[in-house]
Formats: C-alpha cells, sequence, structure tokens
C-alpha cells in the first residue's frame, strides 16, 4: 500500500473546457479527491430573455461547439412544444439524420483523438500521423463522413443552418443521399478495424454503482423523445425533468451538480446503453456482447466501448432512414409557425447524454425565461464522486503519483465531458 | 519576404481557448480531407484540446473565445508576451461573440438567478483586442476552415493574406443562390464580410452578421432596403447585435 500520493492537474488536456482534479492521500488514506469545473460561466439563461423564436435555436447551438445540433434540436424540440407545432414526417426524418451524424462525429472525435492517446501511451494522437497512419485515416476517414452526412442533413456540422422552427429549410438531394448511404455502409469495415483497435486497450478495472439516466426506448433507441427512465426504477415524462435533474450549486465548481435517487447520476452512452440496449441495431447489440459490454455496466471507463457499439447503431440507422427519405417524394419540409405564449420543454439525447431545455415564451414568440440542464452538468458530481472510489481502489494496490493521474485523468475522459456546454 | 515578421517556414503554433463554446477550435480538426497536409504545415506544440503535449515556445498564438474574468486577462496578457504574432479565432475573441449579449444584463442579478446565493466570478465580455494587441482577426461563428486554410497557405509562401472587402452578397451570386433577402428573409448578407462562403443563404436563411461588417457597408441604404420590406427595426437590431460584430452602429434612423 502507498501512504502518500499527490495529483494536480490544471486545467485537464484532452477535453473539451477547464477542469481540475486534486487529489491528495495521507499515510494511506484518501485525504480528498476533486474534480472541479472551472469554465468561466457565460450567462445563456440570462441571454435567451427577450430573444425572438428565429434567433433562439441560433443562440442555443453556440452553447456547444461539439455538440451544436443537439442543443439546436432541443431549442427547437421545446419551441415547437411552446407554439403546439406538428413537425412534418420529413423534416423529423433529416433531423434525425443530422443527430446521428452528429453523434459519430463527436463520438469518433473522443474515441480517436481524445481517449485513445492513453491507451496508446501517447500524448497526443498527432504522434499517429508517423507510427501508425493506418489508425488516423480509419479515424479520418470516419470523421469526415460523419461531418458529410451533418453538412448533408444540417448543413453544416458546428452551428446547423438549415434547421429552423417548424421543421427544416432543405431537403438534401436524393443522388447526395445515396452516395452517402453507400459510404456509410463501406464504413462498417472502418468501424470493423476500429473495434479491433478498442479491444486491444487496457480499460481499468473498476466499477461504482451508478444511478444511469436517459430517454426512455420504446419503440426504438431513443435520441429525440418525451419520457424518461433510470437504472435506480425511476420512470416519467421529460417534462419533469427538474424533479429529475434536481440542480444545485456547488463552492468550487461553475458548472451545477445533479442528484436523482443518489448521491449523484451518470448520463451519455453508457447511460442510453444501460437503458435502452435491446432497442439497439442486432449488429451493435452483437459488438457489445463481443467486447463484454453486458447492461447495467457500472464500469465508467466502458463508456468509451458503448460510444463505439453506438457508432455501429447509429451507421445501421441512418442507412435506414436514408432509405426512407429516398422511398417517397418529400412532404412538407416546414409546418407554417404561429406564435404562442406558453412554455415549452424539448429533451434529446446529445452525444454525452440527456439535454433538456426549458422555454417560456409570450404572445409575440420571445423568450420570457429559460432553462437548460445539460449532459455534463448532470455528469459532474458523479465524476467527482467516481474519483474518490477510484482513488481507494487503486491506492489500496499501490500506485505511483504518476500512474494515478494517469488513471484519474482517464477517467475523467472516458465520460468525454464538455465543460463550456455544462457551464453554458 | 517575412508575413506579420515571422519565418514562414513550418511555424511553431499554440492554441488557446477563452470563454466560448470552443468550435472554431474544433475546426482546425475538421475538414478531413486535407487535414494531414494542414498538420505538415505547422507545428503544433501546444494545443490543450486535443493533446496532452505542452511543448515549450511558439511563434503563434492562436486564440479561441472571449475574455470574461480576472484569470483570463491574466492568462491572454502571458501568452502576448510569449507569443510574436497573436490570432484571433472566431467571432467571440474578434468581437466577443454571442457571449456579449450578457453586457445587456445586470450582471449581479444574472449572476444570483444562475447561481442563487452563490454568485460565481465574472466581468462583462470583452474582445481580445479589448485587453491585448491582436495582429490578426479571423471571424466567423465558427470560422470557415477552408479560409483558415487560406491563411495558411499564405504564410507558407510568404505572401500577405488580404480578407474579402466585398459583402457576402458576392458568394451568393457566385453560387447562384437565389436571393433570400429578396424572397423576404431578413439577411445581413449586404453589409457582412464575406469569406464564410455564404452557408446560410445556401440554406435558405438569411446572413446573421456573424463575421462583423463588410468593407465601407452602405449601412444606411440596408437599413432603408429592410424596413421597406417590412421587417421591423428592433428584430433588424437583434440580429445585428447577435454575434457582437456591429458594434457602434445603430439601428434608429435618422
Amino acid at each position: 500500500m502507498c501512504s502518500q500520493v499527490n495529483v494536480k492537474v490544471r486545467h485537464l488536456t484532452r477535453i473539451e473546457g477547464h477542469g481540475d482534479l486534486l487529489v491528495r492521500v495521507k499515510d494511506g488514506r484518501l485525504e480528498e479527491a476533486r474534480w472541479d469545473v472551472v469554465e468561466t460561466p457565460r450567462f445563456f439563461e440570462v441571454m435567451f430573455k427577450g430573444k425572438d423564436f428565429r434567433s433562439v435555436p441560433l443562440l442555443a447551438a453556440r452553447i456547444c461547439g461539439i455538440c451544436s445540433i443537439s442543443h439546436c434540436l432541443t431549442a427547437l424540440g421545446a419551441t415547437e412544444n411552446a407554439f403546439r407545432l406538428e413537425i412534418p414526417k420529413t423534416a423529423t426524418k433529416v433531423r434525425l439524420l443530422a443527430k446521428h451524424g452528429e453523434t459519430l462525429q463527436s463520438h469518433l472525435l473522443h474515441l480517436f483523438f481524445l481517449a485513445m492517446p492513453d491507451f496508446l501511451g501517447l500524448p497526443s494522437a498527432l504522434p499517429l500521423l508517423e507510427t501508425r497512419p493506418e489508425a488516423i485515416k480509419i479515424a479520418v476517414r470516419l470523421k469526415g463522413l460523419a461531418n458529410r452526412l451533418c453538412n448533408a442533413a444540417a448543413g453544416r456540422t458546428t452551428h446547423p443552418v438549415s434547421l429552423r422552427v417548424g421543421g427544416v429549410t432543405v431537403m438534401p438531394r436524393s443522388d447526395e443521399l445515396l452516395n452517402l448511404r453507400g459510404e456509410l455502409e463501406n464504413s462498417l469495415d472502418d468501424l470493423s478495424a476500429t473495434v479491433d483497435l478498442v479491444k486491444s486497450f487496457e480499460l481499468p478495472e473498476f466499477a461504482r454503482e451508478t444511478e444511469f439516466v436517459s430517454l426512455k426506448g420504446e419503440d426504438g433507441y431513443s435520441f429525440i423523445g418525451d419520457r424518461l427512465v433510470s437504472t435506480d426504477g425511476v420512470e416519467c415524462d421529460a417534462a419533469q425533468y427538474i424533479e429529475v435533474a434536481n440542480e444545485y450549486v456547488d463552492a468550487n465548481n461553475t458548472s451545477k451538480w445533479t442528484r436523482l435517487s443518489r448521491g449523484s447520476y451518470a448520463v451519455g452512452a453508457l447511460a442510453r446503453f444501460n437503458n435502452n440496449h435491446e432497442f439497439l441495431h442486432p449488429e451493435a447489440r452483437r459488438v457489445a456482447r463481443e467486447m463484454n459490454l453486458d447492461p447495467v455496466c457500472h464500469n465508467p471507463f466502458m463508456c468509451n466501448v458503448a460510444q463505439l457499439v453506438e457508432c455501429i447503431h447509429c451507421t445501421h440507422e441512418a442507412m435506414h432512414l436514408i432509405d426512407e427519405l429516398t422511398a417517397t417524394p418529400p412532404d412538407e419540409l416546414a409546418a407554417p409557425v404561429e406564435t404562442k405564449a406558453g412554455r415549452g420543454i424539448g429533451a434529446v439525447e446529445a452525444p454525452r447524454g440527456i439535454l433538456f431545455h426549458d422555454y417560456e415564451y409570450n404572445n409575440e414568440g420571445r423568450i420570457v425565461r429559460a432553462n437548460c440542464v445539460v449532459p455534463t452538468t448532470q455528469n459532474n458530481a458523479n465524476i467527482h464522486r467516481d474519483l474518490s472510489s477510484l482513488v481507494t481502489h487503486f491506492v489500496k494496490q499501490g500506485i505511483s503519483d504518476e500512474a494515478l493521474e494517469l488513471k484519474c485523468s482517464m477517467l475523467v475522459r472516458s465520460y468525454d465531458p464538455c465543460l463550456s456546454c455544462s457551464v453554458h | 519576404m517575412k508575413y506579420l515578421g515571422i519565418d514562414a517556414r513550418r511555424p511553431k503554433i499554440a492554441v488557446f481557448d477563452f470563454t466560448g463554446c470552443q468550435g472554431c477550435e474544433l475546426q482546425l480538426a475538421n475538414k478531413e480531407e486535407t487535414l494531414e497536409a494542414f498538420l505538415n504545415c505547422v507545428d503544433v506544440t501546444c494545443f490543450r484540446e486535443i493533446s496532452s503535449a505542452s511543448g515549450e515556445g511558439f511563434t503563434i498564438a492562436i486564440v479561441d473565445g472571449a475574455i470574461s474574468r480576472e484569470d483570463e486577462v491574466r492568462r491572454i496578457r502571458r501568452i502576448r508576451d510569449q507569443a510574436q504574432v497573436l490570432v484571433a479565432l472566431g467571432s467571440c475573441a474578434c468581437f466577443g461573440g454571442v457571449n456579449r449579449l450578457k453586457n445587456s444584463f445586470d450582471l449581479d442579478r444574472a449572476n444570483r438567478e444562475v447561481y442563487g446565493d452563490q454568485p460565481k466570478p465574472t466581468l462583462p465580455v470583452r474582445a481580445i483586442n479589448e485587453v491585448v494587441a491582436v495582429d490578426m482577426e479571423i471571424p466567423g461563428c465558427p470560422v470557415s476552415k477552408a479560409e483558415v486554410e487560406r491563411i495558411v497557405q499564405h504564410l507558407v509562401w510568404e505572401l500577405p493574406y488580404r480578407f474579402p472587402a466585398y459583402p457576402v452578397c458576392l458568394e451568393c451570386k457566385q453560387h447562384g443562390t437565389v436571393c433570400v433577402f429578396e424572397m423576404g428573409e431578413l439577411c445581413l448578407g449586404p453589409i457582412t464580410r464575406a469569406g464564410c462562403d455564404a452557408p446560410c443563404p445556401d440554406a435558405g436563411q438569411g446572413c446573421w452578421g456573424c463575421r462583423g461588417p463588410a468593407q465601407d457597408p452602405n449601412f444606411e441604404e440596408f437599413l432603408a432596403a429592410a424596413v421597406g420590406k417590412g421587417h421591423r427595426e428592433e428584430a433588424i437590431a437583434e440580429r445585428l447585435k447577435l454575434f457582437g460584430g456591429f458594434r457602434g452602429i445603430s439601428c434608429v434612423r435618422r
């Protein structure tokens, strides 16, 4: 057993945003283990006030540079609920296609560029350009395709331009969609190679019993929906998100913390898998079994595997959506918009977990009050609590400061945190 | 010939982030078809979002985000001291970006509304050039990676880069895009600096002016035309304000 360990990381690398790690162990006893988010707050909830419904989805997208499509879709959902709008089927499918493109690009960015270097003992993926060019080629091909899917369905990956209140502004051309379908089919080989690569990673053996919250799958693996579920047995409408998240302020964090049945809960790919695995595409389920990912999995490092499983699922789903979109002529792209005073709540599974936007509009279609509960906001307290367990677990086995720092950093990275998003 | 006073061959670049969504940084890792060539042109010594390497020394600091807290003021000053050339990347760095909307509200009240009785340190949002000297500004929300590549190419070729002086309208004409302003959408294209390749009008939405004003915009005439098409001054003002690039331009007609 080691007696004295200290880890102090200011502004952890290979994550989005600014967060600090602090661990102190004295005489073999854990004195302190902290995960503190120090990202500068932007006060989006205040900035939304008075904004016209046409500006709102644009502004919402700017909460996050990685999952801007999810923020935009959630803002649209909340606004359309407030105005009681019915969205045409074609638009719903185009939006879902954009959603899959985003999940793919975000998960692939994380797996290859943010998480993978730890498993290969590298500071970043950049040295792989020389040492393992084939791995980088796969990453670049897969991520490039995901971005092209977003471009086709949302006009742009970062800060989409063709999603608007009522529906979408553009229907992707059939030849463009069919080309993408062919590329998606071909990408399954690259995804298989990625499965082999991730299988070679040594994921730390660690588990802490956790409550996992996500949208509830009802007729599919849900990415946009209105029912919530937790592994501790909570089930309710997304409209009751406030009683699920129970946000509170921590003195050391600019991100709020959340709790439900226990001291904290987790959202994200692992939570979606744990709650909705039976709705995954059979190929994605097969890969999950092959990679020893079984529900309910309490090892946070397995979130990396769950992301890869979702990449396979989303690739198949995107192909299926393209088949549907190209089989019949498109109906209306957008419903006519009439503003109404009232409250609307949107719930979307962003890549890092369930995301809520809640707006109150006045008669003129301007926001009176806004609230956003973001995936990483919901994960931060859970990361903080995991950290104490992880440190205790590995200190018992005997570990150097350097090795513990790596384990702690990998734990945070496995949640793929998006801190500017979490503080907003 | 040196451009911006630096040796152009594979310059050492460091990327730093401040208040914002980090989407502009992410663009540097996008455009996969030319990513390898791009990375061969520059030596990335520090880029926290994708790398744990903290290689010492850099010639060019690329800065993403605005300044909104005291520790950010100290950090940007240290970066300015070390960098030969400081580049502001994206509308948050160039103008304050959407973050600047916060400045219209009482900050103490905003803080209490979000954090209750445990308010967090915050300052009114400032663009990078309001805190330290900036050598080059690349606007956009997000920046266009194609434009960033053009700038880096010019750097390597030792040629000066000139941003387009003309407005977004010209790029719509080049694409053959049907004018959304004529179709009744509010569009800031006629007064906004081009270089983005006009993705918003291409998608059927008006331009939101994220890149700030074109050279010598005919603002009075634009305002008269927009009001003439039935757009309310309130809506035009909201749009002009959204990304912070049109500060100082009043929407009230004299």
